[in-house]
């Protein structure tokens, strides 16, 4: 018998909740499984590694403390995604912006540290969110005006925000008292987040991060400006013939996601670290993780906080199994990649019905 | 001075060269209708694959061959989610890069600060090599350099003259007349992502077993994105292709030849960035003012009506 297997995709009419949270479940149980295939072949048992990231992340009060750290700049980064995203605007330099909000609070921390807390600090979380609101308006423009491909300027921005924390902590701004790390100085108290002692959760950076995501819920759902968004995304054309203002549309997302992200920076620099690192120190690359966090919500903002908390704590089971099986940081965006994929191969079980169908050779 | 200029033109070549492998797949990739983002990743694990393959076999042909065959293969899963699942292409390439960058991290930890066990010597064209000034600058190179430039003339032929080309091009601008004319829409789109990676993966290879006769985490540093660029700058087609690899490898050779001026090496790591950035604004304007861009088609997944 000649044929062939075809797999035939037919549009669903309406998507049922419970379908929806099946597939992300399942598409998330595969990607863990294909992980672990790839472990295994590439020689890392992957039931140690998967016990390590489990009891990193969760297994422990320090490690839930540790995921809530983590979870807090992906939760700030990844609303603003929700917002960018849903406008089908692919800001994929939320680490740039992140990055230039942390080196604005930086700079007003290093300026005034005899400043009062309760002005600096706030201080720094405005220049923060403009910063990275500007480094955001720099691919936005140029999309709105000229048409330049948003994912790849956004993109290398966040490659020259880098060079410039690099250029920073080198150069002008290298802490006198630092031995020669590529640090600056640490903030005075003033210039320093409280945190919920003794674990290192900034919780002032955490209940701006959960406003952030209830403000972003309503504004994308009960406003005018949130409506012409997600017609803005869903449908290009339509929006313009309404009136819709797409050069606005744009810029507005841009910003806001920019300036959320640039939040997540001030929350490393004074609620971390009290000081500007190299790049890497201040981000294990939040900015690109969020990207994650934001699609597995399903660009749903208030879905966010679940989400970031997720990944936040397989960054702080990937910390583990760094240390345990001495594995290279970069392991984790394997996790990131597969999960991606699967996350978006499994919205195609929802949005379509699939049908295999034996097809004989005519 | 006239020596700095020879000197940055010589080095330009090879150092643009990664660029042309990947940037000629890409062409490829989206004039069929399809984005891949997914270059950086598929360059990265190319390299990877070139240098181990290359120091356990001592061979870097089959480095390179074992870089392009794995690089294919990861274009596949761009291919199988974007042509048959329909995802969203930006999202999925994003997924790939991220994958890639992972798996060679993953397997390339035990080459970090190996030596290399072999190299190419460079092949000199006889006669022409020893020509004053043009000798040095033309005919001196490593065998991939060439087979780079010689795959530019190759690709432009089958794109404009044969009938693979049209084939290609429409189901890139129509894919629905394609189909109507009885063109396999999901076959060619296959086939030209499975070449992209193809591509990416020996891009990937020159960087580790030719340019730099060395396995770095993360030695990409961002190639794979300025490739995507390039594609637009090189309005798709593979001749200009060539001139803008070639012009980012003198960039990148002047970022390293001003260092010894005083500026700082940061600042001049940004230039590359910067660089793509005002590519992609000058190629926006002239996209704009000749109304030629992106294939019709670029990013739309294709889908049959039923009948």
């Amino acid at each position: 018998m000649k044929g062939w297997l075809s797999l035939r995709l037919e549009k669903r009419l309406a998507v049922p909740r419970w379908l929806e949270y099946l597939t992300l479940a399942l598409s998330l149980l595969l990607a863990l499984a294909v992980i672990a295939v790839l472990f295994r072949a590439l020689g890392v048992n992957p039931i140690v590694a998967y016990q390590r990231i489990f009891r990193g992340a969760f297994g422990s009060l320090y490690g839930l403390s540790e995921t809530i750290v983590k979870a807090i700049p992906l939760m700030l980064v990844g609303v603003g995604l929700t917002i960018a995203f849903r406008a089908r605007v692919y800001n994929i330099g939320a680490e740039g912006q992140l990055l230039v909000g942390a080196i604005c609070a930086t700079g007003l921390a290093l300026a005034c540290p005899n400043w009062p807390a309760w002005l600096l600090l706030p201080g720094m979380f405005v220049v923060g969110f403009v910063g990275g609101a500007l480094w955001a308006m720099i691919p936005a423009l140029l999309k709105a005006r000229f048409r330049v491909d948003e994912v790849l300027s956004s993109l290398m921005m966040v490659y020259i925000a880098s060079e410039l924390v690099n250029y920073l902590v080198y150069g002008p701004w290298k802490g006198a008292k630092e031995m020669g790390f590529p640090y600056t100085d640490k903030f005075s108290p003033s210039a320093q987040l409280p945190r919920l002692l003794p674990t290192r959760i900034h919780y002032p950076t955490l209940i701006l991060a959960v406003v952030s995501a209830v403000l972003a819920y309503l504004l994308i759902q009960r406003t005018k400006w949130g409506f012409e968004i997600r017609v803005t995304g869903e449908n290009p054309e339509a929006a313009r013939y309404a009136g819709m203002n797409y050069f606005t549309t744009v810029l507005l997302v841009m910003l806001l996601s920019g300036g959320l992200a640039g939040l997540a920076g001030v929350g490393e620099v004074a609620g971390i670290h009290y000081r500007l690192r190299y790049p890497q120190g201040v981000s294990p690359g939040y900015g690109f993780t969020a990207i994650i966090v934001a699609w597995l919500a399903r660009l749903n903002p208030l879905a966010v906080i679940l989400t970031a908390l997720l990944l936040g704590g397989l960054l702080v089971g990937g910390d583990a199994i760094q240390v345990a099986l001495g594995l290279p940081v970069a392991t984790m965006y394997i996790f990131n990649g597969v999960i991606l994929l699967f996350v978006l191969g499994g919205e195609v079980f929802t949005r379509y019905q699939i049908r295999l169908e034996w097809r004989r050779k005519t | 001075m006239w020596d700095f200029i020879l000197l940055v033109l010589r080095a330009a070549i090879p150092a643009g060269t990664p660029l042309l492998f990947g940037t000629l797949g890409e062409v490829t990739a989206e004039r069929s209708g399809v984005l891949n983002l997914g270059v950086e990743g598929m360059m990265i694990v190319g390299a990877v694959t070139a240098f181990g393959v290359t120091q356990s076999t001592g061979n870097i042909w089959l480095g390179v061959a074992a870089a392009a065959l794995v690089g294919g293969i990861l274009a596949l899963v761009h291919a199988f989610a974007s042509i048959t699942l329909r995802v969203n292409q930006v999202v999925s390439g994003l997924a790939l890069t991220m994958l890639g960058l992972g798996l060679s991290g993953l397997v390339g930890k035990r080459y970090i600060g190996m030596p290399p066990r072999t190299r190419f010597a460079p092949l000199a064209v006889p006669g022409l090599s020893d020509l004053p000034i043009i000798g040095p600058l033309f005919f001196r190179y490593d065998p991939l350099v060439y087979l780079a430039i010689a795959l530019v003339p190759v690709l432009w032929f089958i794109l404009y003259k044969t009938r693979w080309g049209i084939t290609l091009r429409s189901v890139g601008e129509s894919p629905a007349t394609a189909d109507a004319l009885g063109v396999n829409v999901f076959r060619v789109r296959y086939l030209a992502v499975f070449f992209g990676g193809l591509m990416a993966g020996v891009g990937g290879a020159y960087l580790s077993v030719v340019y730099t006769t060395a396995w770095i985490e993360g030695m990409t540093a961002g190639a794979g994105w300025i490739v995507i660029a390039l594609t637009i700058f090189a309005m798709w087609d593979p001749v200009r292709a060539l001139l803008g690899a070639y012009l980012f490898g003198g960039v990148r050779v002047l970022q390293y030849r001003l260092q010894p001026l005083g500026i700082s090496p940061n600042l001049l790591n940004m230039l590359p960035f910067i660089f793509t950035i005002l590519v992609l604004l000058v190629s926006a304007g002239e996209a704009m003012r000749k109304r030629i861009g992106a294939p019709e088609a670029l990013m739309q997944p294709y889908m049959r009506e039923e009948r």
